[in-house]
């Protein structure tokens, strides 16, 4: 029965109207959530005493760099069980993640360097950060590049889940590299000031809207996931039953 | 299937690609020229000054060698996938990650080892001291087959696209930043005088994850390509 209930989840058909009816019930909260998060970080939390209110871009930005990651060895895990298992659902899930991840990691990026004009007075630091994150994104972009230039869809996605999982090896030691080529070459001049231990008037916001984030991917992903679906399976009976009931 | 045939596979494979290697010498020697070339277009470019040449020195070297090994990476599958060799490789009954590795060897013989013999001479053109050449030539010696083996993996995904070249430099060269991180300031810290034992370590240590997990990966990615 517990097998049963595994098939019956992994068929694309079945997919389709679970993710379907799932979709709404994870972006109503994931707006509420936003625009509670916005409203407490951007107008509740008081200013930093240091940073003034250009700190607030810290609540788009913290959740975007961790989203980043986090995608990655979701899209790794679900490489990896679509080669392991052959669950084509899986593989359409790590493909359908890579430009969200991608995304997310070029918006951390962008945030990071709109803050660090006025923090650090220029738009780029070759701080280990933010060397790490675009190396991030230039490893999603190989992921994507390598998904479209693959005709086949099922080579495509094979192919793709063995680029992630070597990455996703790669990138604790990219992450601990890049860290001490930094304090090699510069001692930590510009990006360590003393943290303050974060107040709770900031925190509640920022977990808000990590939730929140957390729940765009969920449904994004959800949404990719189901144009993947109908197009892998464009030829099958139910998707043509679908096509011409609409 | 015996370990003393899988012996006799890898040493013929080996000497295969070895003699095949010797018959179009001129491939063999085009990423050594280009090694040459960019590392003494950088002089031109940033000025013949000696200090900042030897303060850049390392890091030109080490992406130069970088750039050669990117250049000469899909020798390593190419014609054999073109000819239907590959084919055959995962058909017969040895595991191909051994054989992967036994081409993977071949590559370093024919492409690295060269790269490592010329590259003193670029040390001394680019002004570095004795001492900090010797470590450079440790690191490549230590770095260029982490080379081939991440690349391998990369150049097995792309074989069977027509335009993989673009795509191949793409998904290696993020891949390699760690070992130019090691490597370079290796060879920077050889030159200011300070022992380099740690760096050497680090760069032992990516060689030997590299050796062990990457014929594995490249032998998964040939699957793939070819079915």
């Amino acid at each position: 029965m517990f097998n049963n209930f595994f098939h019956r989840m992994a068929s694309p058909k079945h997919f389709y109207g679970l993710a379907g009816k799932l979709i709404p019930w994870l972006a109503v909260p994931c707006l509420l959530l936003t625009l509670a998060g916005l409203y407490y970080g951007l107008v509740k939390a008081p200013p930093d005493y240091q940073q003034g209110d250009s700190y607030r871009i810290m609540f788009i930005h913290v959740p975007a760099a961790w989203m980043s990651m986090f995608i990655y060895v979701v899209m790794a895990g679900a490489g990896a069980i679509g080669l392991i298992w052959r669950i084509k659902l899986a593989e359409v899930v790590a493909i359908s993640s890579a430009p969200i991840g991608a995304s997310f990691t070029f918006l951390a990026l962008v945030t990071g360097s709109i803050w660090g004009k006025p923090m650090w007075g220029t738009w780029w630091v070759w701080d280990a950060r933010l060397t790490s994150e675009l190396i991030l994104l230039f490893l999603y972009l190989g992921v994507i590049a390598l998904h479209s230039a693959i005709d086949d869809k099922r080579t495509a996605a094979r192919a793709v889940a063995i680029l992630a999982l070597v990455g996703v090896i790669n990138i604790p030691i990219i992450h601990y590299s890049v860290e001490w080529w930094n304090t090699l070459h510069q001692g930590p001049t510009v990006t360590k000031f003393d943290k303050p231990s974060i107040h709770m008037s900031m925190l509640i916001p920022l977990l808000l809207m990590a939730v929140a984030f957390k729940l765009y991917y969920a449904f994004v992903v959800l949404m990719r996931a189901r144009c993947e679906v109908l197009e892998r399976e464009c030829n099958s009976g139910w998707v043509q039953e679908l096509a011409v009931k609409e | 299937m015996t370990s003393d045939s899988l012996t006799r596979a890898f040493a013929l494979l080996l000497k295969r690609d070895l003699l095949l290697a010797m018959r179009h010498r001129a491939e063999m020697i085009n990423p050594l020229l280009f090694f040459v070339l960019v590392t003494s277009l950088f002089p031109l470019g940033i000025g013949a000054e000696p200090a900042l040449l030897r303060a850049v020195g390392p890091g030109v070297i080490w992406v130069a060698a970088l750039l050669a090994a990117l250049l000469s990476l899909e020798g390593i599958f190419r014609s054999d996938f073109e000819d239907g060799t590959l084919e055959q490789f995962l058909l017969s009954s040895h595991p191909v990650s051994v054989l992967v590795l036994a081409k993977v060897l071949a590559h370093w013989l024919i492409t690295g080892l060269p790269l490592l013999l010329v590259s003193p001479l670029l040390g001394v053109l680019l002004g570095l001291p004795g001492d900090a050449i010797v470590i450079l030539l440790v690191t490549l010696a230590l770095g260029t087959p982490v080379l081939s083996l991440i690349g391998a993996i990369g150049v097995a995904l792309t074989v069977g696209l027509r335009k993989g070249g673009m795509i191949l430099s793409l998904l290696v060269l993020p891949l390699y930043i760690p070992l130019l991180i090691f490597a370079a300031s290796a060879v920077d810290t050889a030159a200011a005088g300070f022992p380099v034992s740690a760096h050497l370590s680090l760069i032992s240590a990516l060689l030997v994850l590299a050796l062990s997990l990457s014929p594995f990966a490249t032998a998964a990615a040939l699957r793939v390509s070819l079915s």
